[in-house]
């Protein structure tokens, strides 16, 4: 599944960042490497962007590049 | 000794650069482009400079910011680099400090909220920490300005005794042989263009095409250089790009687990997750946002703001009264009076008239970004602003605009990057600034009395659209492009440092002081120049004779096409470019009655439809001198200026034009 999939309060771990260029760099600089485990804390109020909590931090990403994102199945919550 | 200030976003370099430096602070821009650089020299030592570069994640050559930094780092030769690290957010921010390193000059790591960590039962075993990094680390808090001593004396002496970093090499595997085999190759070019062998076999490695160009290796290196990447990334199974994140995380997952005891979920984070449980809630966000900048906006326009600017111009007046009374008792000839007078003290006056409300408005702006709620503003609006090729964080600035374009463009710094920097510059002028509420007032109540709301809100709207129309346009044209990606960190809700707020505000107040006082000078005297004397240099009696009146009988034919001829009416037009409301007095002294029977007046001039149409061209055209000397400042460009001056009264005249024949079909 992708990261725009996970329910909110659900976590996962990262398996692969997709797409190119300065977006997929940003993303790998940030610390979305594989095995990374990420939960999804929220969605804006517009239903876009989303905030994900990862290595102790809040992230912001837009749907369209967190579809990007392909990661495990649901984790214990 | 220069030292460059690197480190990311959020993680306190700000308040470390402004504890470093005092008030002693040179802000500027990078040549060439609008990205904010600051200097300032090290309190206590007055050989030592300090250089805060942009907060950036990563030396990627993605964002101007990123290029400037590494430029800075590559060409300039500082001394030494201050790595700031956030030890609350310790993983990412080594991230940043393993790619300096690379750079292979001398540098200190400030473990910055160390304070914070200790507080919540973390530590960080400093002596193993800064042996496994090979660089020195001096454990920090730049809020409460303890370490800071040391760090300058670490920084001093490391790069003072040119001590390198011990270490280069933290990687492993298919990644190791890799980098170390492009290093052996390019070695000799690199060293040639003075960059550091190791960092630049590393972005080779990671494909970044700048280093491939700047290095002018042959086709033949080319080839061997694709040949080591695509090994590793066959052994490894994943992308070059990927391979190397992945090896700095796991360095750095490797390094934290040996020499840091996790502290368990800080109190700072408990209570950031509390408060954005309400500031970014699914109903409440948007009616909180929109409530505290309603505060803000009465706050600095109504009360603090006006009260501040009436006790200003109560001063200028006296001041103004008084040196009018010297001059007179002195007996100085006529004309240097009212050039004194009338232009420098009547024109710089009304300009510094701005100065409380600028002031107060970029309190409470630094409030709200120091605390980080403007990084919420961005999540909660992002959806509304992409649409126009711009992310949320563009749209406080654009609110401003309807305050004041002024402070509205110098707010544009906070944005992280440049291209939705200058887009948002452009597009800001669109929103109608306070300032030309007097005009639509008066002409509402000449006019459509029974409708005025109703007209003030169209006329806003009008100026929406037509922004967003441009931004449209800009997105498709001039900023044609990726825009820079929205992956944008929400940093935990911290109390604002006073020190920080008194700064910016100091920082905005001389900015704005020092164009007031030269391009805003300049451009009043010339309009007294040219309202005062005829083409043959001769005072005049009423302006009606003068040369600015002269101009806007020569000007006057343009305006046809938007039904509207009388001279009066372009020459208040031109008197408009030193400040919106001196619209409505020019058309008062030109038509030889007071404010209050201007509206009588005004139904000689103009039909309910050229009223209209002169609405709108007012609403749109060019911004007033001090607006436009911001964007010059801003943009770092004249020429980016004048072209914004062509374009917007270029799209004035054309909608005018529509409105007014428009008009004319549905109405005759």
């Amino acid at each position: 599944m992708t990261l725009d999939e996970l329910k909110i309060g659900h976590k996962s771990k990262i398996i692969e960042v997709g797409g190119e260029g300065a977006l997929r760099r940003r993303l790998l600089d940030m610390g979305l490497t594989p095995h990374t485990e990420v939960m999804v804390r929220k969605v804006a109020p517009m239903g876009d962007p989303i905030e994900i909590h990862l290595r102790g931090y809040e992230l912001t990403i837009r749907i369209d590049d967190a579809k990007k994102i392909e990661v495990e199945g649901t984790l214990d919550r | 000794m220069i030292f460059a200030l690197a480190g990311n976003q959020n993680c306190g370099k700000t308040t470390l650069f402004n504890q470093l430096t005092g008030s002693n602070q040179h802000v500027g821009n990078f040549p060439g482009v609008t990205v904010e650089r600051k200097d300032g020299v090290i309190r206590g030592h007055h050989d030592v400079t300090v250089v805060d570069l942009p907060g950036i994640y990563s030396l990627s050559p993605y964002t101007s910011e990123e290029i400037v930094t590494r430029d800075f780092l590559l060409n300039n030769h500082p001394d030494g680099i201050i790595n700031i690290v956030d030890a609350t957010n310790i993983e990412r921010n080594l991230y940043l400090s393993m790619q300096l390193i690379e750079l292979n000059l001398p540098m200190v790591i400030a473990l910055n909220m160390m304070d914070e960590v200790r507080a919540n039962d973390g530590t960080i075993i400093i002596e193993k920490f800064q042996k496994e990094l090979g660089v020195p680390v001096v454990p920090i808090s730049a809020s409460k300005n303890e370490g800071i001593d040391e760090l300058i004396e670490t920084a001093i002496s490391t790069a003072g005794a040119k001590q390198k970093p011990k270490r280069q090499d933290f990687c492993t595997g298919a990644v190791h042989r890799a980098i170390h085999s492009v290093a052996h190759l390019v070695e000799d070019h690199a060293e040639r263009i003075g960059v550091p062998p190791r960092f630049a076999a590393t972005k080779l490695v990671e494909g970044d095409a700048p280093m491939m160009n700047a290095l002018s290796l042959s086709e033949n290196e080319k080839d061997m250089v694709g040949h080591s990447v695509t090994e590793m990334e066959s052994e490894l199974g994943t992308d070059r790009e990927a391979a190397l994140a992945d090896m700095r995380y796991t360095f750095i997952e490797g390094l934290c687990k040996d020499t840091v005891v996790k502290m368990g979920e800080s109190k700072e984070h408990r209570r950031s997750v509390a408060i954005d449980n309400i500031l970014t809630h699914k109903y409440l966000a948007i009616p909180i946002f929109l409530a505290i900048m309603m505060l803000v906006f009465y706050l600095t326009f109504g009360v603090i703001g006006s009260a501040l600017s009436d006790l200003l111009s109560f001063v200028i007046d006296f001041v103004t009264g008084a040196a009018s009374a010297g001059l007179t008792a002195y007996g100085i000839n006529p004309v240097v009076h009212s050039l004194l007078i009338d232009g420098v003290f009547a024109g710089v006056g009304s300009v510094l008239s701005f100065l409380p409300i600028i002031v107060v408005l970029f309190f409470f702006l630094s409030i709200l970004e120091d605390s980080g709620y403007m990084a919420r503003v961005a999540f909660v609006m992002d959806k509304l602003l992409r649409k126009i090729g711009l992310s949320g964080r563009s749209f406080v600035p654009m609110l401003i605009g309807f305050g004041c374009s002024v402070p509205a463009i110098m707010a544009t710094r906070t944005l992280s990057s440049e291209r939705d920097r200058k887009m948002t510059i452009l597009l800001t002028p669109f929103m109608s600034c306070s300032a030309k509420l007097p005009i639509y007032a008066m002409f509402t109540v000449a006019f459509f009395p029974k409708h005025r709301a109703l007209v003030m809100i169209a006329l806003y709207v009008t100026g929406i659209v037509i922004g967003i129309i441009s931004g449209l346009i800009l997105k498709s044209t001039i900023f044609h492009g990726k825009p820079v990606p929205f992956v944008m960190e929400l940093p935990n809700y911290r109390f604002p440092s006073a020190k920080s707020v008194a700064l910016l505000m100091w920082d905005k107040a001389k900015d704005f002081l020092m164009r007031a006082f030269t391009v805003i000078f300049v451009a009043t005297i010339i309009i007294w120049f040219l309202q005062t004397f005829d083409t043959r240099f001769n005072v005049v009696a009423t302006s009606a004779d003068s040369m600015l009146a002269g101009i806007g009988k020569l000007i006057a034919p343009l305006f046809a096409p938007l039904g509207f001829t009388d001279w009066r009416v372009s020459t208040a037009l031109i008197t408009g470019f030193t400040a919106k409301e001196a619209v409505v007095s020019t058309l008062a002294v030109l038509t030889g009655t007071s404010v209050s029977n201007l509206p009588a007046a005004l139904a000689q001039l103009f039909t309910p439809l050229t009223a209209w149409s002169y609405l709108t061209f007012t609403l749109l055209y060019t911004p007033c001198v001090a607006a436009i000397s911001a964007v010059r400042r801003e943009m770092n460009s004249t020429k980016n200026a004048v072209a914004m001056v062509f374009y917007q009264t270029g799209v004035a005249w054309i909608v005018a034009f529509l409105v007014y024949h428009i008009g004319l079909l549905i109405f005759h």
